[in-house]
């Protein structure tokens, strides 16, 4: 595209319009309200649906929701999650009839992308992306969140389909011991 | 021995080295004071024209930020590339701020303070000086680009050569009409005071401009178009924008100044500001009107402290508005491309300076 320029007559070539429009806009902006958030002070309103920190949650009965499936430790890109089983011998989860628990579950949380996989992969809405968007420490091995900080920081998630309950009335249903 | 001592600076000599050391160092200190709040006021001045706050955390209203940056420039590395040549490399930036304190020298910035001159060297050369001094500003940066041997700077230290040496030749010409104005007037017949203050000056003094300026009113109205051409010419000699080519920090990365680190690229920058102040302390002296402020008899020598002391605010307060408008420009216009800049100062600033002298001396001579 061609842009056609237009002569410019005596009087905008004196450049004093330009001085003028100049002064008129600086003077509009230097009074106007400004944008600059004073950040640690003022902090902005976190969206609903923000991807923030990745934390473990409980249910209502304060119980570990992981099952130590280790599927959001296999999907994490930047491999952010390592989760330790209980292995045969380990301790059982805190449900009854729950499969297992994790022995340790840590976040890198200097790695994590923040990509929410985890959130998404999780067959047992025990992993979500929260509101923490501001992580902070003064060391590597201070960044590593374990198990017990993030599901301190987690807090309770509200289980409504109480999944391993109903497995243990159907259990109980068949006769069977859970 | 240590009776001798008071005794000199009781004799005329010691009484001169004395004021005259008094002098020297509260100027120095009143510049480099501007120039470190000078950078403040640039900061929040654009912060607020672009709707930001700008620097406002270190003390009240960030007005110890000068103090921050100062700490932050000494405890940087001080890295020397490798491919500089080392000696001009050091030398550039203590070349950078040492014009401009040579120009504030002869800067009356006050009637009488006592029985003191406020001017650290009433020279009789006056305006000549201040263009030799004002042609030396060119060399820091030269040098600086010359010294960092890469392209960036070679670039910034060119376009501030070709700059300077054009928009010199029109910032001479625009003052000669003012000292046609004021050229002719006789001191015999003034009061005491003026005796004390103009007692052998030239016509080329710039106290003497002052005076006459009292008397008259300000040579802003008596030349505008003077006004217009050097303040044109301030603003490139001063490497601002709209015509800081050398530095121009989108495509030169900030130009001549590219390869120095710590202290030495902080007194490029003091430099620069320091250059705008001395700038606009001419700006006052020459054309609005100095220390004088012509109500209340401002416009009067001073007699008492007081007066004199009001004297000097007054000037400092004219420099302030200068250097606070030169700031204001830079975040108002873009920067002119080069051929324009080139175009400006020689084909159309130094023909009008020309005519202008023309012009004013003609009037001048039909009216007498």
């Amino acid at each position: 595209m061609i842009v056609e320029r237009k002569k410019l007559n005596l009087w905008e070539r004196l450049y004093l319009p330009a001085v003028i429009g100049g002064f008129k806009v600086s003077l509009r902006h230097f009074f106007k309200k400004k944008v600059t958030m004073q950040y640690p002070e003022e902090r902005w309103v976190v969206p609903e649906g923000y991807r923030g920190a990745p934390y473990l949650v409980k249910d209502q009965d304060g119980n570990t929701k992981c099952v130590s499936c280790q599927l959001c430790e296999f999907v994490c890109p930047p491999k952010a999650i390592r989760i330790t089983p209980p292995g045969p011998a380990g301790a059982m989860a805190d449900r009854p009839n729950a499969e297992k628990m994790p022995r340790e579950f840590e976040i890198n949380m200097l790695r994590c992308i923040f990509c929410g996989f985890c959130q998404e992969v999780c067959p047992e809405e025990a992993i979500f992306l929260m509101r923490d968007y501001s992580l902070t420490g003064i060391s590597r091995p201070e960044m590593i969140y374990n198990k017990e900080k993030l599901l301190a920081l987690g807090g309770v998630h509200q289980d409504k389909i109480g999944k391993w309950q109903r497995k243990a009335c159907e259990a109980r249903a068949q006769g069977l011991d859970p | 021995m240590i009776q001798a001592i008071p005794d000199w600076f009781a004799t005329e000599a010691g009484q001169f080295a004395l004021f005259s050391a008094l002098k020297i160092l509260g100027v120095f200190a009143v510049v480099m004071f501007i120039v470190a709040y000078a950078v403040w006021v640039e900061r929040r001045t654009a912060a607020f024209i672009q709707d930001r706050v700008g620097p406002n955390r270190v003390g009240p209203l960030g007005l110890l930020q000068p103090v921050a940056d100062a700490i932050k420039s000494f405890l940087k590395e001080d890295f020397t590339p490798a491919h500089v040549r080392k000696a001009y490399y050091w030398l550039a930036p203590a070349i950078v701020m040492i014009p401009s304190l040579l120009i504030v020298a002869i800067i009356p910035f006050g009637s009488l303070l006592g029985n003191q001159k406020m001017v650290v060297a009433d020279l009789n050369v006056g305006i000549l000086y201040t263009f030799g001094i004002v042609s030396l500003g060119v060399y820091g940066i030269v040098l600086a680009g010359y010294a960092a041997r890469s392209k960036y700077p070679l670039i910034g230290g060119l376009r501030s050569c070709a700059q300077m040496i054009s928009y010199e030749i029109a910032m001479g010409m625009a003052i000669i009409p003012l000292f046609l104005i004021a050229g002719g007037f006789d001191a015999q017949q003034l009061s005491a005071a003026w005796q004390k203050l103009l007692a052998g000056a030239s016509s080329l003094n710039l106290g003497r401009l002052v005076a006459w300026q009292a008397m008259h009113g300000w040579l802003i109205l008596y030349a505008p178009l003077s006004f217009v051409i050097f303040l044109a010419a301030m603003f490139a000699e001063t490497n601002r924008m709209p015509f800081d080519l050398p530095e121009s920090e989108q495509e030169l990365a900030g130009g001549y100044n590219v390869e120095y680190s710590s202290m030495k690229f902080a007194l490029f920058f003091m430099g620069e500001y320091a250059n705008m102040a001395a700038a606009a302390a001419l700006m006052t002296t020459l054309f609005l009107g100095g220390w004088s402020l012509p109500v209340a008899g401002l416009s009067q020598p001073a007699t008492t402290i007081l007066a004199g002391l009001l004297h000097i605010a007054i000037f400092l307060g004219k420099m302030c508005f200068v250097i606070f408008m030169v700031i204001w420009v830079r975040w108002m216009w873009p920067r002119f491309r080069y051929d324009q800049l080139m175009d400006l100062g020689w084909r159309r600033f130094i023909p009008l300076a020309l005519a202008n002298i023309v012009a004013t001396a003609a009037v001048l001579w039909v009216r007498t």
